[in-house]
Parts: C-alpha cells; sequence; structure tokens
C-alpha cells in the first residue's frame, strides 16, 4: 500500500527539532533534525526506546507542541491551522472518553465543538459506532464497557469529523494480547474503509509490522531517526500474515534496527514493555 | 434450556446493580442515624442518673457538668415539651413555633447557600481560567475565613441600610443571608477549583486536539469532571449556611427564626429548662433538611457516574 497519488501528503515534517528547557541545565534535546513524510493513505509506525521522542514527534504534528526548529505540514497546511480546521484525529493509550457522557455523544463530541447541528451529529456518530461495530452500545456509559470496546469508541471519535489522518499513541498498550491482535486487525480495516492515514506510536515490533507500511525506528538521547523500513507485506493483512515467514523476517530486521542502538541495554520486548513518559 | 443473555450483560454484572447496591447503603445509615440518637440519648440519661448534681470537680477544676434538673434535662422532658404551650399566655404548641422558625431559617439559609455557591463556582472558575487571579486571590479568601462572623455582622447589617437600588430596600433578612453565604462561600470555592484542575493531561490534549476554545474546554470537560469535587463541597456549604445563618440572627438580632428562639428559650433555661433544647431540636432538624436535599441531589448525580472512587474525565 506504498503512497496512492494524493493531492498533499498526509503528513510532511522537515528538519524538526525540539529542545525542552532550553538554557536550564535541565535541557533536553528530545528530537534532533527529523524528516518525515507519510503519504495518503499511508500506514507509518514509529517505535523506538524510552525517551526517543517518538511521542513527542506525534505531538509536533498534532500541534499540541511547537517544534524548535523546523516545519510541521499536514495534508498541505501548517500545523497549526491543520488542528484548528481538524484535518487529524487523535486517540490515546487511555481511551479517555468522558463519564458523564454515554456512548454515542462521547463520538458527538468533535462535531459538538464544530458546531454542528443535533440531528447531524447524532446520524454521524452513529454511522461511526456501526464501523466500529458498537451501535449496540450507543446508550452504554463508558466504564460499562471492556477495555477494547472504550479504544473503539476513541477511534470512533477520533474520526467522527472524517479527518484524513489519525494519530495514536500506544492506542493498545494497556489491552491483552488477545485483544490487541483483534484491535490491530480491526484498525487496518477501519483505515481501508475510510481510506484514512495514520501514524502509529508504539513500542511493539509486531504490532508496528503487522499494522505499517512503513517503520521508522528512532533512538534516544538525542531523539533521532536511524532506519526507515519498508514493510512489503500486501495490503490485506491477517491471521495469516502473523505466520508468515515475510512477517518473521520483517521482524527480525526491525529488531536488529533497534539493536543498533542499544546503549544503555534497555531490553526489547515484544510486549507489555511500559515506557515511562 | 439456556436464557439468551443481552449482550449488555456480558459487560455488566447483571445481579448486583449499583443503584441497589447504594440504596442498601442509605437504608443502612438510617439505621445507624437512629441507633447513634439512641446512644447519645442513652449517654445523657446514665450521666445524668450516675453524674454529680452539682458538678464535679477533678483536680481542683470545676469541670464535671451538673446532673440536675436544670442542666440536663431528662430527654422525655424535652420531647413532652414539645406538645406544652409556648408559654402561659400562649396556647400554640411549642414544636409549631420552633417549626415555624426552623421554616423562616431555612428560606434565610437557602438564599444563603444559593449566594455562596454561586460565588463560590463563580471565583473557582476566574481562578482556574487565570493563573494571576489564583494566585492574588486564594490567600484572601483562606484568610477570609479567619475573620469571626461575630465582628462581620454589624457591618454587614449597617452597609446593607444604606443600599437601596430604586425603590427596592435591603431588606434586614438579607444581611443574615449574605452571612450565611460568607460561610457557604468557602468550600465550593476551593471545591470547585480542585474540581476544574481535575481533569487529566489526555483528556485536556484531547480537547486541544480537537480545537476545542477555553470556553468549550471549560463547559464540555472541566465544569463536568470538577463535580465529583464539587457536591462534597455543596454539602459542606449546606451545613455552613444553617451555621452562619444560625449565628447570624443571634448577632443581628433579626426575629422570627430558630437561631432567636435559642437565645430567648436559653434566657428562661432556669425555670423552663427543657424549653431551649425544643430550639435546639429545631436547628439540628433545619440542618439535616439542608444538608439531607444536597445530599439527595449527590445521590442523583453520581446514579450517573461510574460505581467506583475512580471518577472524573477517564484516564
Amino acid at each position: 500500500m506504498s503512497q496512492q497519488a494524493g493531492p498533499n501528503p498526509a503528513v510532511t515534517v522537515v528538519g524538526a527539532s525540539k529542545v525542552f528547557n532550553r538554557g536550564t541545565p535541565r535541557q533536553v534535546d528530545a528530537l534532533v533534525d527529523v524528516d518525515v513524510e507519510v503519504g495518503a493513505n499511508e500506514f507509518v509506525s514509529l517505535i523506538g526506546p524510552s525517551g526517543c521522542g517518538k511521542s513527542t514527534l506525534l505531538r509536533l504534528i498534532a500541534n499540541l507542541i511547537d517544534p524548535t526548529h523546523g516545519s510541521v505540514t499536514v495534508n498541505g497546511k501548517p500545523a497549526a491551522k491543520a488542528r484548528l480546521d481538524q484535518e487529524y484525529g487523535m486517540a490515546f493509550q487511555q481511551a479517555g472518553l468522558f463519564d458523564w457522557r454515554n456512548v454515542v455523544k462521547n463520538v458527538e463530541l468533535p462535531l459538538e465543538l464544530k458546531g454542528w447541528d443535533k440531528q447531524a451529529r447524532r446520524q454521524r456518530a452513529m454511522e461511526m459506532l456501526a464501523l466500529v461495530k458498537l451501535s449496540d452500545f450507543a446508550d452504554h456509559r463508558p466504564w460499562q464497557l471492556s477495555g477494547g470496546m472504550q479504544q473503539r469508541v476513541a477511534i470512533a471519535r477520533a474520526l467522527a469529523a472524517h479527518p484524513p489522518l489519525l494519530l495514536m499513541d500506544e492506542p493498545f498498550g494497556a489491552l491483552d494480547e488477545m485483544t490487541r491482535e483483534h484491535m490491530q486487525a480491526e484498525l487496518l480495516r477501519i483505515c481501508r474503509e475510510t481510506g484514512t492515514s495514520v501514524v502509529f506510536v508504539t513500542h511493539s515490533i509486531p504490532e508496528a509490522v503487522y499494522l505499517s507500511d512503513r517503520v521508522v525506528v528512532m533512538s534516544p538521547r538525542p531523539g533521532r531517526i536511524t532506519h526507515v523500513i519498508d514493510v512489503d507485506l500486501g495490503t490485506t493483512r491477517d491471521i495469516d500474515t502473523r505466520e508468515d515467514a515475510a512477517f518473521f523476517k520483517k521482524i527480525t530486521e526491525v529488531r536488529e534496527a533497534l539493536r543498533g542502538h542499544e546503549l544503555t541495554g534497555d531490553v526489547f520486548v515484544a510486549d507489555g514493555a511500559a515506557e515511562d513518559r | 434450556m439456556e436464557a439468551v443473555v443481552p449482550r449488555a450483560a456480558l459487560v455488566v454484572p447483571p445481579d448486583d446493580p449499583p443503584g441497589r447496591r447504594r440504596s442498601r447503603g442509605v437504608a443502612r445509615k438510617a439505621i445507624l442515624f437512629v441507633v447513634a440518637l439512641a446512644l447519645v440519648a442513652g449517654a445523657w440519661e446514665l450521666y445524668k442518673r450516675f453524674g454529680p448534681q452539682d458538678g464535679g470537680e477533678v483536680f481542683g477544676w470545676s469541670i464535671l457538668p451538673r446532673a440536675n434538673d436544670v442542666a440536663m434535662p431528662h430527654v422525655w422532658d424535652m420531647g413532652s415539651r414539645l406538645f406544652d404551650p409556648e408559654s402561659r399566655t400562649s396556647d400554640i404548641p411549642i414544636w409549631r413555633v420552633v417549626l415555624a422558625g426552623a421554616w423562616y431559617s431555612l428560606r434565610l439559609a437557602i438564599v444563603g447557600f444559593a449566594i455562596g455557591s454561586f460565588v463560590g463556582i463563580g471565583l473557582a472558575t476566574l481562578m482556574a481560567r487565570f493563573g494571576l487571579v489564583r494566585r492574588g486571590l486564594l490567600p484572601y479568601l483562606v484568610i477570609s475565613q479567619t475573620v469571626p462572623m461575630i465582628a462581620l455582622a454589624p457591618l454587614v447589617v449597617s452597609w446593607g441600610g444604606r443600599l437601596s437600588i430604586g425603590s427596592w430596600e435591603w431588606p434586614r433578612w438579607l444581611s443574615v443571608s449574605v452571612l450565611g453565604a460568607f460561610l457557604a462561600f468557602f468550600p465550593v470555592a476551593v471545591g470547585t477549583l480542585r474540581g476544574l484542575e481535575s481533569a487529566s493531561a489526555t483528556s485536556l490534549e484531547l480537547m486541544r486536539s480537537f480545537a476545542a476554545t477555553g470556553g468549550q474546554t471549560m463547559r464540555k470537560l472541566r465544569f463536568p469532571a470538577a463535580i465529583p469535587r464539587m457536591l462534597p463541597a455543596l454539602r459542606l456549604a449546606a451545613t455552613a449556611s444553617v451555621i452562619g445563618v444560625v449565628v447570624a440572627e443571634i448577632s443581628t438580632g433579626l426575629r422570627g427564626g430558630v437561631g432567636r428562639l435559642i437565645i430567648e428559650y436559653a434566657r428562661q433555661a432556669s425555670g423552663d429548662p427543657a424549653k431551649m433544647y425544643t430550639a435546639l431540636l429545631g436547628a439540628a432538624v433545619l440542618g439535616l433538611t439542608m444538608v439531607g436535599t444536597v445530599a439527595a441531589f449527590e445521590y442523583g448525580v453520581n446514579r450517573q457516574r461510574p460505581p467506583v472512587a475512580q471518577q472524573g474525565a477517564g484516564g
């Protein structure tokens, strides 16, 4: 699924750096001179050890923080304008659903903020719930759902305004392995159906390989990109993909790319190594 | 044959919904309340039976209360006093006088509670929105609560007396309500401020990613997230407004309320010791009514929330 000819690339990051606590003893070079391009319809994962700046890069793209140097363009617009125009939706490790709203009203939130009228946003939210297969749970409260279901609601909410880009920060990190694999398959299906590009932060190598068209490998101190690995496993990925020899070959390739700069002796486990942010 | 289980049942345990668990909790609390009341009455009568009639000294300090009938009337005398006429010149039973006084004070307390809550929530919103306001204002709010209300009462009455807008003149009872509000606003301001700041970092980033304005974030995230912390604060404010009103009635000399009855009946305590306790009972009923109303409201709101203590904006 390499870049389909779209009007604009989904994300273009040029020469981006981010320095935290600049000019103080606690100065941290979180990102140094990063270039990334994500094509329309492309799925790109960011992977790397703790402190490699992958979440920082995602937040730069989302315009939640500003780069110290360099530029970020989303769907042809400067990041700040793209955020105001809701050119992307975002999902986090914690589903972050609002307890005081039922499921369908949680999905309506971004539309409400955009000023959609009640009927239109209810109709769209129900469409989104159908997309994530939770139509029967529209009236439930978030805390009545399992973790995987909550995460599906969060994805429906992120995509409610039909943004061309989905930004995800370890969205399945808190789920058990079975749910996680199911969610990965669901995410690919949803992206295929909606034609959404994705930037996906993860610390799981199989997850990155299974989902992505390209895996961006990052290294810490200072955070930078060391490898970009194309994953040519075809556009339809299913249970068989996970047992394919090519799949394991890619996992090995990503693992070796990560090991190349494993300075501190961090152990890269496929799953479960919680990253402190 | 297996019964068809609705899909929802797979995620919500069907046999013990949170609602029923809560109502069981309410019944338990009601029983505990009656038991506690009985224990206090029992302790009172026990001391009266065995305590020293004219008080007692411990190491030369006169600290044990007198157990005689003037200082400590029997519990049942207080009870029966309720149904006797208020005074020799009147044939209205005293419970009606006390109830009328409590009703009068209740209305003043409700006005004070409303003013206090409004001001408290308003101040908290300003403080949460503007760091400068918070840093400048919060210390003064804390200091304000150290000013004794007795000292404040004459001031408020005299300021109020000079206030008139058009044909509207500041009624004397409003001073009492304002003094109640003065005690009530503080817990509301502090509780609401903490609540407004309780929204998680993730949910704030989420609102930013949806390009929400500051006002939208306040209305749709911070404020609803604050409610679990606001409700207990409102309950404290309900108590505070009752105390404020009763004390303010005494210190401003306003007639008609239960505070005034307490001071009046206390003067007659040597001849009619049980009388004062009927007024105290009125004040207690007044306080319970206020707190009970807010607690019922809180119960209704909490039913919409997760049953566990972990509340607020998810995550």
